[in-house]
């Protein structure tokens, strides 16, 4: 594990064409990890995430994504992720295609990743249209009782990244709250970098708590209010108001580029966006 | 206090139908509001599980998203989301499943994924989540949208989730292990499936809604049960309830959020 800048840690780990997982499930989103490969003008990226949320709407927007594996693509609570509604529905700025699941799908894909396992297995996908749409949804027959059960590649992303509360010196990263799949997206991947909110000397020992230990983590970055506007539990809250603003944002080409131009491309870093954010509010 | 408004009334009629101790997945919206009017109500120990993990919530305002950090404060424990799927909704210990959808057909199946055809939609909606398995493996689900002949529809434009199917059994054909959707909760009453047919129909009206106003926003020929019920009016303490919670709920919403370091550039 290397202590490394967030520019030089994706410059290092994220290139071009890459399977790329930003996990996190309403908590600890890498915004300022997102923000960062936006900047470094990565394309053709093969995006995964079960809710894309706000980041993928923005690297979608930008054009970095080719590919999307997803299960739930809204702004949750508001209603449309406009930015993926316009390339799937306009092919705007490009075409993206769709590696559409459910949750469980998802999370079965996930598990199988981390374990190594060339597919994950739910009883899911019942009678409905996403198999018939996906071709990377199967089944499989049960050997022992014949039944048939859905079967879902395994998701091994090049690289996962995924925003913590901390680190310590060693690259032990601690995540507590609302954990969603990001501890499976974590061992699933290839590389992992980790941005976090404070580098502390030893962690607490955590018993039943979620620890990704230190040979999983490629890169470690110290990067406060590296979820905002998602957010970090014990540290702050969900910026609830943001989201219900994003979708006047992002509804419009124009706003969501000159927006994105302000407060993205013409920040330098993560600080800067979040100081860009203030002056507006000011 | 002013008369409810159909919101109100679909989700105190959602409300009633929950027990106490029951173990209902929720979704975010009209379902979130009426289970924790159930759980300020009624229905005290009533054990809420949201998808992100959390447990035997019992947040003090409604969640805009389903990840809300008070939704892990106030829960009994936060368990990893693929667990949530697997031990607890696969497992079947999931009571009430809560859904929403964009188009209902009459054997109650649900799309969410797109108007029009899937490779060139006119409308990309959101997807999925988790309503495919909670739509299999819940006991039973309840399902609450706003009725249109566009929401209840001849046709669906996709099948995101499975009801009855084409109804008359079929759905006992496949690997589903919950009931299916036992009432559909519309703005206009109460729809809930024929025993043999598996079909559909009217079954409770919102006093002041007629049958008329039910037939004109079904699209499909809407049959009547036996006995079409009146639901009786959302009580004074329901109402106020409600309105103090979506009242907490707006201002807590626009609080600023405040980050716990100082910001230079």
């Amino acid at each position: 594990m290397r202590l490394m800048p967030l520019r030089e840690a994706l410059a290092a780990h994220v290139a071009d064409g890459d399977c790329v997982a930003l996990e996190g499930f309403t908590h600890l989103i890498p915004f300022a990890a997102g923000h960062e490969l936006i900047r470094q003008g990565r394309r053709n990226l093969h995006l995964v995430r079960m809710t894309p949320d706000l980041i993928y709407d923005q690297l979608i927007g930008m054009g970095c994504a080719r590919r999307l594996t997803f299960s739930w693509g809204g702004n949750p609570g508001i209603g449309s992720l406009h930015r993926l509604r316009d390339a799937v529905e306009h092919g705007w700025p490009q075409a993206l295609e769709l590696d559409e699941h459910s949750h469980a799908g998802m999370a079965a894909a996930y598990c199988a990743g981390a374990s190594r396992l060339p597919f994950g297995m739910l009883r899911g996908y019942l009678d409905n249209d996403l198999d018939k749409a996906n071709p990377r949804i199967g089944r499989i027959e049960c050997p022992f009782t014949g039944e048939r059960l859905a079967a879902v590649p395994a998701i091994n992303p090049d690289v996962t990244i995924l925003h913590a509360q901390c680190a310590d010196r060693e690259g032990n990263v601690a995540i507590r709250g609302i954990v969603g799949a990001q501890r499976e997206a974590a061992l699933a991947a290839g590389a992992l970098v980790v941005t976090v909110e404070e580098i502390v000397e030893r962690l607490e020992p955590a018993m039943n708590g979620i620890v990704l230990p230190h040979w999983t983590v490629d890169a470690v970055v110290h990067c406060p209010g590296g979820a905002y506007p998602s957010y970090t539990h014990g540290h702050y809250s969900r910026d609830n108001s943001f989201y219900q603003r994003w979708d006047a944002i992002s509804r419009d080409r124009d706003t969501f580029n000159a927006w994105m131009r302000e407060h993205v491309l013409e920040t330098n870093d993560h600080a800067g966006f979040l100081a860009s954010l203030r002056a507006e509010a000011a | 206090m002013s008369a409810a408004t159909r919101d109100e009334w679909m989700t105190v009629a959602a409300a009633r139908m929950l027990w106490n101790r029951c173990v209902c997945f929720v979704g975010i919206g009209l379902p979130s509001a009426a289970c924790n009017l159930a759980r300020f109500t009624h229905a005290p120990d009533i054990v809420l599980i949201y998808e992100s993990g959390t447990i035997g919530t019992r947040p003090d305002v409604l969640p805009l998203s389903i990840g809300d950090g008070e939704l892990a404060e106030t829960a009994s424990f936060v368990v990893p989301l693929p667990e949530v799927f697997s031990h607890y909704l696969q497992a079947g210990r999931v009571d009430v499943g809560f859904l929403g959808a964009a188009q209902v057909d009459r054997y109650g199946n649900l799309n969410s994924t797109v108007i029009g055809p899937y490779e060139a939609p006119t409308t990309r909606l959101p997807g999925a989540g988790g309503a495919p398995e909670i739509a299999a493996h819940a006991r039973q689900t309840f399902v609450m949208l706003k009725a249109s002949t566009r929401s209840l529809v001849e046709q669906l434009d996709f099948r995101t989730s499975a009801g009855y199917l084409d109804g008359h059994g079929a759905r006992a054909r496949t690997g589903a292990t919950g009931d299916g959707p036992r009432a559909v909760i519309t703005d206009f009453g109460i729809l809930t499936p024929h025993p043999r047919s598996d079909e559909l129909r009217l079954s409770a009206l919102y006093a002041g809604a007629t049958v008329e106003e039910a037939r004109a926003a079904v699209a499909w020929p809407l049959l009547l049960a036996e006995t079409v019920e009146t639901i009786a009016p959302p009580s004074e303490s329901e109402l106020a309830i409600l309105r103090a919670l979506h009242a907490r709920t707006r201002e807590a919403h626009a609080r600023p959020v405040v980050l716990p370091f100082p910001l230079s550039n």
